[in-house]
């Protein structure tokens, strides 16, 4: 007999013990393992594709803020060129102002340097004609031009008439003891042109004055009398203003020529 | 010369007996149990794992992928019964490089008493998968005429599994003992290569066997049931 019972019997126990320990050992910890596992993967790919979609948000964030810093960027750029312009403009004109400014004052400097030098020239022509004629009065005539200065003064006073007379005389008049008429002169006239003078101003009032002499180097060649604001006086610089207007005739019409 | 190891006895009083059949079916189940005790004590659940744990996911994700093949919807369910059937099968069949080792399956005793289990096991999980009556229903398909054969078919087809894996298991034994004797060289090397994928190929079979039939019984209930719920709803 092939079958023995007692081994069949033995047998089907060992089998069925078998598969609840294989069950115990080996199923169920393979496929917890392999379940674990799954679990585990696909929690990590969950996480992955939450990275991955914070990563998008991330990005899109980033890109906004790329966007809007750009943005921002070309408002200052823009902003920055305009006020760099509008300074460039204003500095232009506050330049050109300041050129201008300089100009007109280098104009007036001109100005007032023309005026100073011809001031300088009409005092030295004064002061060589002032020269020369004297030398030629003293070469050709054996009289001193402060004598004939004087002399000529005297003339124009005795000459005298109308409302400048009568002017002269009641300012004349008019002196007083502290508040004499005074006679400046270029030079210090000699006592005898002092008489000479103090005479004729007797004469022209009909009663003695009270004159103070005076010398002053500024008036080149000349005589003045001058009492409570009333003057009349000789000076070469009257013969220069003629010489002056003479010489500026032919200049004008070259300039207009 | 035995020709079962049921004859190898080792004690015996009355009738209880120690023979080579259950001797060697102990030793299979200490290594079987110890190998997968000690692989499984330290399983990793990260992508980093020893190669003994590899091995051992492939050979039962392969068990589960089979069960699915044959056409069972849970395959977990099944995993445990016939995951252990095949690697019982096979284990006795690759022990035998293991000289002085008589596989457990050349005997008749235990291709019956598996045979048993496979008898038992289908219309328990039918019951359990569809209910008493729906399994019970399934015997008088198509008609109730055919209860009588569906009756023998079941249990001729235990006595099939039975007498083939015995067959097969004791029959590539006696070769390689037959020919050990005849010419000790060479031939029964091969032979024990021929009879190592014999006894795969049994174990595959017995399996699969095993879960066409449970997986009949369970889709033959399913459309037992399906025509007489039909009108009820």
């Amino acid at each position: 007999m092939l079958i023995d019972w007692f081994t069949v019997g033995a047998q089907l126990l060992n089998f069925l013990i078998l598969v609840w320990l294989m069950k115990r050992f080996l199923y169920q910890p393979v496929l917890d393992a392999i379940a674990s596992r799954e679990a585990k993967i696909a929690a990590e790919l969950k996480d992955a594709a939450d990275t991955k979609a914070k990563a998008h948000q991330q990005q899109d964030e980033f890109e906004r803020k790329n966007q809007a810093f750009d943005e921002q960027r070309d408002a200052l750029l823009s902003k920055a060129t305009e006020e760099a312009n509008a300074q460039r403009l204003r500095l232009l004109a506050e330049a050109r102002q300041a050129a201008e400014a300089a100009s007109v004052a280098r104009a007036k400097a001109l100005v007032t340097e023309k005026q100073r030098l011809h001031a300088e020239i009409v005092r030295r022509t004064q002061r060589q004609v002032y020269d020369i004629s004297r030398r030629v009065l003293g070469d050709l005539a054996s009289v001193s031009l402060e004598q004939r200065a004087c002399e000529v003064f005297i003339q124009r006073l005795q000459a005298l008439e109308g409302t400048t007379l009568d002017a002269l005389t009641a300012a004349l008049k008019s002196t007083t003891e502290g508040e004499s008429a005074l006679v400046r002169s270029a030079f210090r006239l000699p006592d005898a042109q002092r008489a000479s003078i103090q005479a004729a101003l007797n004469e022209l009032l009909g009663q003695p004055l009270t004159l103070t002499f005076e010398s002053d180097p500024e008036l080149v060649t000349g005589i003045e009398l001058s009492a409570k604001g009333v003057k009349l006086a000789w000076s070469i610089a009257e013969y220069l203003d003629a010489l002056a207007a003479s010489l500026k005739k032919p200049l004008l019409t070259t300039e207009r020529a | 010369m035995r020709l079962t190891p049921d004859a190898w006895i080792f004690w015996q009083y009355g009738f209880f007996k120690l023979n080579a059949t259950i001797v060697f079916t102990w030793a299979l189940m200490t290594v079987l149990v110890l190998g997968a005790a000690l692989i499984t004590r330290r399983l990793a659940t990260g992508h980093q794992r020893s190669r003994w744990q590899n091995l051992l996911e492939i050979v039962v994700t392969a068990i589960v992928g089979q069960i699915n093949d044959v056409g069972l919807q849970q395959p977990h369910r099944y995993l445990s019964f016939l995951g252990t059937l095949f690697l019982f099968i096979a284990a006795a069949a690759l022990a035998t490089v293991i000289p002085g080792y008589e596989p457990p399956t050349a005997s008749l005793s235990t291709t019956v008493a598996l045979a048993l289990c496979v008898l038992v096991a289908v219309p328990l999980f039918g019951i359990w998968g569809q209910g008493l009556a729906g399994y019970l229903k399934s015997y008088m398909q198509p008609t109730p005429i055919m209860l009588p054969f569906n009756l023998i078919s079941e249990a001729s087809r235990t006595l099939a599994l039975a007498v083939r894996l015995f067959g097969n298991m004791m029959s590539g034994a006696m070769i390689i003992a037959i020919l050990l004797s005849i010419t000790p060289f060479v031939f029964p090397i091969v032979m024990t290569l021929l009879g190592l994928l014999t006894g795969m190929v049994q174990a595959y079979i017995f399996t699969i066997l095993a879960a066409v039939y449970i997986a009949a019984a369970t889709r033959r209930s399913k459309a037992a049931n399906a025509p007489s719920s039909t009108p009820d709803t």
